[in-house]
């Protein structure tokens, strides 16, 4: 948390929260857990790891006091599997349908507009969704979504990277 | 007059689900809570599992109620095993299905069912114009929540739970930081019920058969008999011989219904109308101020009995940890399987949960059988869509279309909870 907004506390390590979003044994659904858990293994400093069922008031919660924090989902509609979408949330409006799915009754999407209007939105938000295909049950991942999981991890990464760095953006 | 009234997805519920309601010549002709959500044929799989699965396994049907899917599990196998737990093991469970209980009822009033009474499209547009309101709900809910992971290990689909007692006790130092937050959440309950109080309701009732449990002291939440208002009074081993499920062709989950008298009610209305007087006094009090007397027939005022339940389980929640002595045993001292047929039934924030199991002499499960309370009342929604309809024939299209998805999220429906249920059916022609 960058409590006093000095610009010191923006070097290596300042904090980042990664959250994983998803149901471990809905096929695709558990893309953004698994993302999550792959920057979990790097043992970033400052940067921790939380895996979340997207259930919207647990995930404000969550990152109510947060200055940074990238968050991975599936997605469900829209383009191609395995096509991965960057949202600043603090910039644009998340498309609700997208992120909609029966697990998450109130969830990303809604969490993210409803801190929004509360004026709760963490200044530094990046949402990560991977276009999933199957979402039955099952721990087994498309071919197409398991490809994405390392390019969404590899992007985070570098989004990590800057916020971790003094070249760190403005809020979104 | 003929229309059709069609919802293709609803809105603010858990899972999916559409409605479908068609007059024709000022009659109606068909009322459909469709559940499209696929099955998800929990019972198949836990089917060749160990019953020490089954508190793990049956939580994971539902995201909101994970804790009484895990309290009936082991309720129902401790009764196969002749398992009895100490007054501390049961305080406990109590306490967090409370906490359930609390973040359920929280998420419900404010999230979902509130934005229909002051004519929001959601919870978003509502707190735009009452961002305090919104901020107290998801703090009410967070104390449920809290509640839940000292007992549970964690919020959501906590593991600390297993058949003869826990895998770890609560030390008394950490349920004591929760007297703090629950004390808030009674005071904000209490302004929950006041603030639920004031909406506008529509002038509805119908005499439902109301059906929940009893127990001879408290306000049923983990056990009881199973009661109706029109004289049902058995144990969860008869749930069979009296509750039936059928299949409809437009829905993914089974439909209940009485033996002896079709469809019932279930959830907080059924629980409040039959245990009134077993209510905490501030509790009583609360209900009466916001107009309710010990009988509500509005199932648009199940909003206020859900408030009410809030200050209820605030209240309760406080006393067994005021009471609370870490038990001496952890668990049963051993659990021996038997083969044996167990049965439980619990209060889900929704209404009665039914477990059956029955176990082999290795403790493997050999059949399943899982009655939750959305379930129980679809017959019941539609049985309301109908009514209200064809009361409200006059009214302007949109409005009415309003007031039915208002109808279905009155029992706050758990639409993924249902469709676990379907037994899937192959025509050869």
């Amino acid at each position: 948390m960058m409590a006093d907004g000095n610009e010191n506390n923006l070097m290596d390590g300042s904090p980042v929260l990664v959250i994983g979003v998803g149901n471990a044994y809905r096929g695709d659904d558990a893309a953004g857990l698994i993302a999550a858990s792959n920057i979990r293994e790097k043992n970033l400093p400052g940067v921790k790891v939380v895996e979340e069922s997207g259930e919207g008031a647990a995930l404000m919660e969550l990152w109510k006091e947060q200055d940074a924090v990238i968050l991975f989902d599936s997605l469900r509609s829209g383009s191609e599997p395995g096509t991965i979408q960057r949202f600043r949330a603090g910039a644009q409006p998340v498309p609700k349908d997208i992120f909609h799915y029966s697990t998450h009754l109130f969830g990303v999407a809604e969490a993210v507009e409803l801190a929004r209007a509360l004026d709760r939105l963490p200044p530094h938000l990046i949402i990560y969704g991977i276009k999933g295909r199957n979402f039955s049950m099952g721990p087994e991942l498309s071919p197409e979504v398991e490809e994405a999981v390392p390019e969404a991890v590899r992007l985070a990464m570098e989004d990590i990277r800057i916020l971790q760095s003094p070249e760190r953006p403005g809020p979104n | 007059m003929s229309k059709t009234l069609k919802v293709d997805y609803l809105a603010r519920v858990e899972g999916e689900g559409g409605l479908l309601v068609r007059v024709k010549d000022d009659k109606i002709a068909e009322v459909k809570l469709k559940i499209f959500e696929p099955p998800r044929f929990f019972e198949a799989l836990l089917r060749g599992r160990k019953y020490s699965e089954a508190p793990d396994i049956t939580a994971r049907i539902c995201g909101i109620c994970p804790v009484a899917y895990q309290i009936t599990a082991v309720r129902a196998l401790e009764g196969a095993f002749g398992i009895a737990v100490g007054e501390q093991i049961r305080a406990l469970r109590r306490l967090i299905h409370l906490g359930e209980w609390i973040e359920s009822h929280a998420l419900h009033v404010y999230m979902l069912h509130a934005p229909d009474f002051l004519g929001y499209e959601d919870s978003i547009q509502m707190a735009k114009d009452y961002p305090d309101v919104v901020q107290r709900g998801l703090q009410l809910k967070k104390v449920g929540n809290e509640v839940v992971a000292a007992v549970g290990g964690r919020e959501i689909h906590p593991i600390n739970v297993r058949v003869g007692g826990f895998y770890r006790l609560p030390e008394g130092r950490e349920l004591f930081p929760l007297v703090k937050r629950l004390e808030w959440a009674r005071e904000a309950a209490l302004e929950t019920v006041r603030w639920v109080a004031a909406f506008p309701f529509p002038q509805f009732e119908r005499d439902y058969t109301f059906v929940a449990l009893r127990h001879p002291q408290e306000y049923p939440v983990n056990e009881g008999r199973i009661v109706s208002n029109k004289g049902l009074d058995i144990s969860a081993d008869r749930y069979d011989d009296h509750f039936v499920e059928e299949h409809v062709p437009y829905s993914n989950a089974l439909q209940s219904a009485l033996k002896e008298g079709g469809e019932y009610l279930v959830g907080p209305l059924a629980r409040y109308n039959l245990n009134y007087n077993r209510l905490s006094g501030a509790a009583r009090e609360a209900a009466q101020s916001a107009g309710l007397a010990g009988i509500c027939r509005n199932p648009f005022k199940g909003i206020i009995v859900r408030a009410v339940e809030t200050l209820y389980a605030c209240d309760e929640s406080l006393r067994i940890i005021s009471n609370y002595k870490v038990p001496r045993m952890l668990h049963a001292a051993e659990v021996r399987p038997r083969a044996n047929t167990g049965y439980a039934c619990t209060e889900a924030p929704r209404g009665v949960l039914y477990h059956r199991y029955r176990i082999d002499d290795d403790g493997d499960i050999v059949d399943a059988k899982i009655v939750p309370p959305t379930a129980q009342n679809q017959k019941s929604i539609e049985s309301d869509l109908r009514e209200f309809v064809s009361r409200n024939l006059n009214q302007p299209e949109e409005k009415l279309v309003w007031q039915c998805e208002q109808t279905v999220r009155n029992y706050d429906p758990c639409i993924s909870c249902a469709t676990h249920l379907l037994k899937p059916s192959v025509v050869r022609e």
